[in-house]
């Protein structure tokens, strides 16, 4: 036993220097020797075969199109408004960031376990995708104003930021009162004069139904899991009836019920446009997939937690509410970011029923006589590529280090 | 005997009538729809049946020789054929690219592990109708036009069609097809004997072996019998046109290579998590049993990985499945493009739509039966 401990020792990470690195990694067998040769070979010609693209392309498709890649047909005298918009939520996000690492720090502190306080550097390494876009759509500018809104959004951002870090616990309580009243005024900025959302188009609409859609689909999905979840049989086939109808179809079978169909299911006077056309599709059909994402989170809920709650003599409404919710919520989070990246790389669907999001833009910019059949959907598509990239990788990073943080699956 | 509580606290009655509501709001929901849906019908004068199938669907199919005057319900089978024509190509070849790059990804070379994590993370980040649209018009639509086809490897490519070898048949091919599915089954059986041997008397069964073997003779020997019942056949471009091998539309295969593509890259993933999730305690066993680094995959990781990998690998089979839809987008007369174009002709938009979703609805279903199946049969039984 005693020989046993004394030659045990601790593994420590070696690093290894550049020639026993490459032996280990690179060169270990024969066989890796050939997979490198072949693949080095490969990486080389991808490097300048990219380098060669980007000098030979002529970007001037994108730099006459900023705006629509961006907002659509959004009324070009009205631009102000989105740009308003942007500074808005820019400052929201800042806020609410401010407010949540006030509000870790309080409960760390309360707890008396150390508070790590993000650094500037690491949230640069952890949005790094974002800034680069940004910089990709500030090369392509032609005018100054981009330059602006982009400055005034970081200075909001900022200042949201330390109004949420300095304000008092008490305040603190109400932020997301604060956050609601920011999106409601970025909202009615956005519809001022007239210009509501079946005006919409480019990125804008996008980002647009993607929050949209998942927001107004929560409370369904919500529902829907709880009912599939239910001690009623009637409402368990209800629901089981209807989250696996909408799953076994795919998404365009909805859009085009919502852009043809929806009008013989109304009232004769109701005419929705067609972006409210199409929210109601991308509503029935997120409802669905919300609630299986929300069923995660309840089924990772211990059974005693119900339990317990039904000796305290809490009603059932109040067990759920109170135990099993924020105990489910908290763990389908990660669940549901995933589900909001599905969802905003879906929206690009909109342009098999003719709307103008960015996919729509880059098909549209190219049959403009100036740029038509010039092949230039090599360069407008890896734009929009770049554009849902740089969100799904940063979003599912995102998850991924909430996931760690909240321990799920771990317990 | 207690006494009963009053009604309004009675357990049974309160679930009974939550029950009573629950029904009817949905009741009345669906027959407010079904209400303004007849109504609206009735008013514009449309059809409320199903008996526009048998009219003439208006529709023209490309590389189909079905005709605009054909019943819509023949046209329709059409457009389930191409998309059946997407899928069963589709799902072996991503199946066969998303496991080698998940393998890949976990491989110990940095180059090739990096190689893989480019890819997954490349095409999982970006919508796959961004992908289709990609290859179709920034690919596909800049090949040379089917006047001036480029020709390379066997490959006769132009924009509007791409020829590939494919196999000619000759008279004795149907004979053959049945002798090579006899062949099947006999190695099959003799596989599992084999299998039965092994584990009866623990002589080395090589059931690969034997079944290859006796596949490879019953091939070899019919090939010879019938006299060559299918040949390789080459694309030969002469003049205007292109004759021999498999040609296919542009939109067919840009649909194929970018959602093949992008749900590998999903599969790649699982793959990798699944390889990730067997224990450590099985790789080190392995080890310790001195198996190469072949051997330890082939007998050790994979067979536990797959149990894990294979539901969420069939959702994604499903997941393509139903994107095989967007094939609307790029022209591709599959189902979803020919019931898309018949509503465009005036046929009635909802039992049209309706009759899409119940295409995709059975197939779904089927699907779902079979990984539950699956999962049960999968769970480790432990006793």
């Amino acid at each position: 036993m005693a020989e046993l401990t004394e030659t045990r020792s601790i593994p420590v990470a070696v690093r290894l220097r550049p020639v026993e690195w490459a032996r280990r990694h690179l060169f270990g067998t024969w066989y890796d020797a050939a997979l490198t040769v072949v693949f080095g070979g490969l990486f080389v010609y991808g490097a300048v075969w990219l380098i060669g693209f980007l000098i030979r392309s002529d970007f001037e498709i994108l730099r006459v199109n900023l705006a629509l890649f961006m907002v659509g047909a959004y009324p070009r005298a009205e631009l102000w408004r989105p740009a308003a918009a942007t500074v808005i939520v820019a400052a929201l996000i800042g806020y609410v960031a401010g407010s949540a690492s006030a509000a870790a720090q309080a409960r760390a502190e309360e707890a008396g376990l150390p508070f790590h306080r993000a650094r500037p550097k690491e949230v640069v390494a952890r949005f790094w995708p974002v800034l680069a876009f940004i910089g990709v759509v500030l090369l392509l500018t032609s005018t100054p104003t981009p330059w602006l809104v982009v400055v005034s959004a970081l200075i909001a951002g900022v200042v949201g930021y330390l109004a949420g870090r300095g304000q008092p616990a008490p305040v603190r309580r109400f932020a997301w009162v604060w956050s609601v009243g920011l999106v409601v005024v970025a909202y009615l900025v956005l519809t001022g004069s007239g210009i509501g959302w079946d005006r919409w188009g480019g990125f804008h609409l996008n980002l647009f139904l993607t929050v949209a859609g998942i927001g107004l689909a929560f409370p369904f999905g919500l529902i829907l899991a709880l009912g599939r979840r239910s001690s009623l049989p009637a409402v368990r086939a209800v629901s089981i009836t209807y989250i696996e109808f909408i799953r076994g179809v795919p998404l365009i079978t909805l859009l085009l019920m919502g852009i043809f169909a929806l009008g013989f299911f109304l009232p004769q006077q109701l005419r929705p446009g067609d972006v409210t056309r199409v929210l109601v599709a991308i509503v029935l059909f997120e409802a669905a997939y919300v609630a299986e994402v929300v069923r995660g989170g309840l089924q990772a809920v211990p059974r005693g937690q119900v339990e317990a709650a039904q000796a305290l003599g809490l009603s059932p409404w109040k067990t759920t509410r109170l135990i099993v919710l924020p105990q489910a919520l908290r763990a389908t989070i990660p669940a549901m970011v995933g589900q909001f990246i599905s969802l905003f790389k879906d929206t690009t669907l909109v342009v098999v029923v003719g709307l103008i999001d960015i996919l729509g833009a880059s098909q549209a910019a190219n049959s403009q006589p100036e740029f038509l059949a010039q092949g230039l959907h090599e360069v407008t598509l890896p734009f929009v590529g770049l554009a849902f990239w740089v969100g799904s990788y940063t979003m599912s990073r995102e998850a991924r280090r909430l996931e760690k943080r909240l321990g799920v699956g771990e317990r | 005997m207690t006494a009963r509580p009053p009604l309004w606290r009675d357990l049974r009655v309160i679930r009974a009538a939550a029950q009573v509501a629950a029904l009817v709001a949905v009741g009345l929901l669906l027959y407010v729809l079904w209400f303004n849906l007849t109504n609206n019908l009735r008013r514009l004068g449309i059809t409320t049946g199903f008996d526009f199938l048998d009219l003439p669907s208006g529709v023209n199919v490309a590389d189909n020789p079905i005709s605009p005057g054909a019943p819509l319900r023949r046209t329709l089978l059409v457009g389930i054929k191409n998309t059946f024509a997407l899928v069963v190509v589709g799902i072996p070849l991503l199946t066969v690219i998303g496991v080698l790059v998940g393998v890949a990804r976990l491989s110990t070379n940095w180059l090739v592990a990096k190689a893989a994590a480019i890819y997954v993370e490349t095409l999982r980040n970006i919508p796959p109708l961004l992908v289709i649209f990609f290859v179709f018009f920034a690919v596909i639509l800049q090949l040379p036009p089917p006047r001036t086809p480029l020709v390379f490897g066997g490959l006769v490519v132009s924009n509007l069609r791409i020829t590939v070898p494919w196999v000619e048949t000759g008279p004795g091919a149907d004979l053959y097809g049945w002798a090579l599915v006899g062949g099947l089954l006999v190695a099959g059986g003799v596989a599992w004997w084999r299998t039965r041997v092994y584990e009866r008397t623990g002589r080395p069964h090589h059931r690969v072996l034997w079944a290859i073997s006796i596949l490879g003779v019953v091939a070899v020997a019919g090939w010879f019998l019938l006299d060559g019942p299918i040949r390789p056949s080459l694309p030969v471009v002469d003049g205007q046109r292109v004759s021999g091998g498999f040609s296919g539309l542009g939109a067919y295969y840009a649909m194929l290579s970018a959602l093949v593509l992008y749900t590998a890259s999903h599969v790649a993933e699982i793959v990798r998590g699944s390889i990730l999730a067997v224990p450590k305690g099985q790789t080190e066993a392995a080890l310790a049993l001195a198996l190469s680094p072949f051997q330890r995959l082939r007998h050790v990781i994979l067979p536990q990985a797959m149990r894990i990998a294979i539901p969420p690998i069939i959702s994604q089979y499903l997941n393509y499945t139903k994107n095989t839809s967007l094939g609307i987008a790029v022209g591709y007369a599959e189902i979803t493009l020919i019931v898309f174009q018949a509503i465009g002709n005036g046929r009635p938009a909802p039992q049209s739509i309706l009759l899409l979703m119940g295409a995709y609805l059975v197939f779904s279903l089927t699907i779902s039966a079979l990984v539950n199946y699956l999962n049960r049969r999968l769970r480790y039984v432990t006793n």
